[in-house]
């Protein structure tokens, strides 16, 4: 005789109070496959965990995103945020739609290089830029884009040994209803700083000020907000245009649009409230388009957006480990993911899928990583199904930070893997093993 | 060997009732078989033994779950903690 399926046994109080008044599911359905790939058999060739990027949503999500902005303004430029996803395959992708590059560091920028970006396509931001850096991007005749006025001094004082006339920008950081005001970056458009490193650029005539950068914040809910900073971006290129006869070639809104995922505290669910990509371009390009800018010789607008194109694509498989009561008689399940490997977790209420077809029950859960640290808690509490050891789970939207910001702590970090148009799985990024950590270290000889 | 309270209600449709309380539960499948087990005064090997056959599980991976949701019961307070004793 066959046996029956076990699942373990469960027993919820009923509480009487209001319904739900979002009509959420009240069973979890299960992610069982990715474009098509059974999850099951992901893990068992590539290990648990285990990252998962589809290069098909990257490219389905840049088209929803091009086409948004480009049917509404006439010369759209995308820059790929290195820093939010830098894994090789990855830029490719985006490379291969037409995107730039928009780096934050040396690192980043070799990086560009690397990946086959034209110098001139290398849009380098950042506080810490190294004066090898610069020389290196002014070399190149990539955009940099001023952060303070030291960096703007140094650049000069580099294009004095070079032959090169340096392509810059400078960054505004600016007031635009939300808070917290991003003010650490860049030189502030209330206060008349902006005004000042601008006419210091174009009095100094060793630079060419060829763009306007801002990037008003991270996550940013309200796309008002984008509006408010391209309008202000359009007024300063409209000055300069009056009063030195300029015409600024671009002007960059950086990032900041965000995913669907749920910011932690976040009342409403993040699928119910993110702007979609037409609510953010209809924004930005109405303040441009409506500027007192010559719509005859328009900036190109250029995007800095990572998060909502790179989170959707990614998922991060993994295993229970087990299950315990606390003290209080909730339930805590233990996976193989730690926020070592989830970093986004401190933001985001990640949505957490079985692997598996699962009963309708679910049962408040704590879900902790494997680190031995209180702080490695991935979920404080979600209506979670009833998974025993072993069994496999998704999460969704991880593509974001999370291969960057990753730490190698107390274990190494999984592979990485792409599931390409072909549906064919390729490693991206190999597991790490002991071999890679220990030939960074240098045992000195007293110690041998 | 263990006992839920004699006046505790259970529904075949997975519901569980505790007229001292007013509290009433939902339960699984795999639950509502142990619990009427419970009540018909079999013992933990007993138990043990009939789930085991009946479902893919062995014996060490049940008596976890099993204890498990012993521990719930006394959450609730829906064991005879008495006639444990």
């Amino acid at each position: 005789m066959e046996k029956k399926l076990f699942e373990r046994p469960f027993i919820k109080k009923l509480q009487a109070g209001m319904p739900s008044k979002f009509g959420m599911k009240s069973q979890a359905e299960p992610i069982t496959h990715i474009d098509n790939v059974p999850v099951p058999e992901l893990l068992a060739e590539h290990g648990s965990p285990l990252y998962v990027i589809s290069e098909q949503t990257i490219r389905e999500k840049y088209k929803q995103a091009r086409q948004a902005f480009t049917t509404r303004y006439p010369k759209v430029q995308f820059a790929w945020s290195y820093k939010t996803n830098y894994l090789d395959a990855v830029c490719r992708i985006f490379h291969q739609e037409g995107s730039w590059a928009e780096v934050v560091s040396g690192f980043e920028y070799d990086k560009a290089l690397q990946n086959g970006v034209k110098g001139s396509q290398i849009i380098f931001n950042g506080p810490d830029k190294t004066d090898d850096d610069l020389k290196k991007a002014i070399e190149n005749d990539s955009l940099i884009h001023i952060d303070h006025f030291d960096e703007m001094y140094s650049i000069i004082a580099i294009s004095e040994n070079s032959g090169k006339r340096p392509k810059v920008a400078i960054r505004v950081n600016m007031d635009t209803g939300v808070y917290p005001m991003w003010d650490r970056f860049g030189f502030n458009y209330e206060n008349g700083d902006a005004w000042d490193a601008i006419n210091r650029i174009m009095i100094n005539k060793k630079l060419d000020l060829v763009g306007l950068h801002t990037h008003i914040g991270t996550y940013m809910l309200a796309s008002n907000a984008y509006k408010v900073a391209a309008g202000k971006m359009a007024d300063l290129a409209f000055g300069i245009e009056r009063k030195y006869g300029v015409n600024i070639k671009y002007i960059d809104v950086g990032g900041g649009f965000a995913s669907r995922n749920t910011l932690k505290g976040a009342y409403y669910p993040g699928s119910d409230t993110v702007p979609s990509f037409e609510e953010y371009a209809e924004a930005i390009s109405s303040a441009i388009l409506n500027s007192e800018l010559n719509p005859r010789n328009l900036p190109t607008l250029i995007l800095e957006t990572g998060r909502a194109l790179v989170d959707d694509a990614g998922w991060l498989l993994g295993t229970v480990i087990a299950n315990k009561r606390l003290s209080n008689g909730n339930r805590a399940t233990i996976v193989d993911v730690g926020i070592n490997l989830l970093f986004t977790s401190f933001w985001y209420e990640h949505e957490v899928y079985p692997a598996a077809p699962v009963s309708e029950h679910m049962e408040e859960t704590t879900i902790y990583g494997p680190l031995c640290m209180n702080i490695d808690v991935l979920r404080e509490a979600i209506a979670f199904p009833l998974l025993k050891k072993g069994d496999q789970f998704v999460i969704k939207r991880i593509g974001a930070y999370n291969m960057t910001q990753w730490m190698q702590f107390i274990t190494l970090r999984p592979n990485v893997v792409l599931i390409g148009l072909d549906g064919k799985v390729h490693v991206i990024r190999k597991k790490e093993n002991m071999e890679l950590i220990r030939q960074q270290e240098v045992v000195p000889d007293h110690l041998k | 060997m263990m006992q839920i309270k004699k006046n505790i209600a259970l529904s075949n449709t997975g519901f569980v009732f505790n007229p001292t309380t007013g509290d009433s539960y939902t339960i699984n499948q795999v639950g509502q078989e142990i619990l009427g087990y419970l009540s018909d005064n079999k013992t933990v090997e007993e138990i043990t033994s009939l789930m085991t056959t009946t479902y893919d599980i062995d014996q060490a991976s049940f008596e976890k779950y099993f204890f498990d949701f012993i521990s719930m019961l006394r959450q609730f307070e829906l064991l005879d903690e008495n006639y444990e004793n």
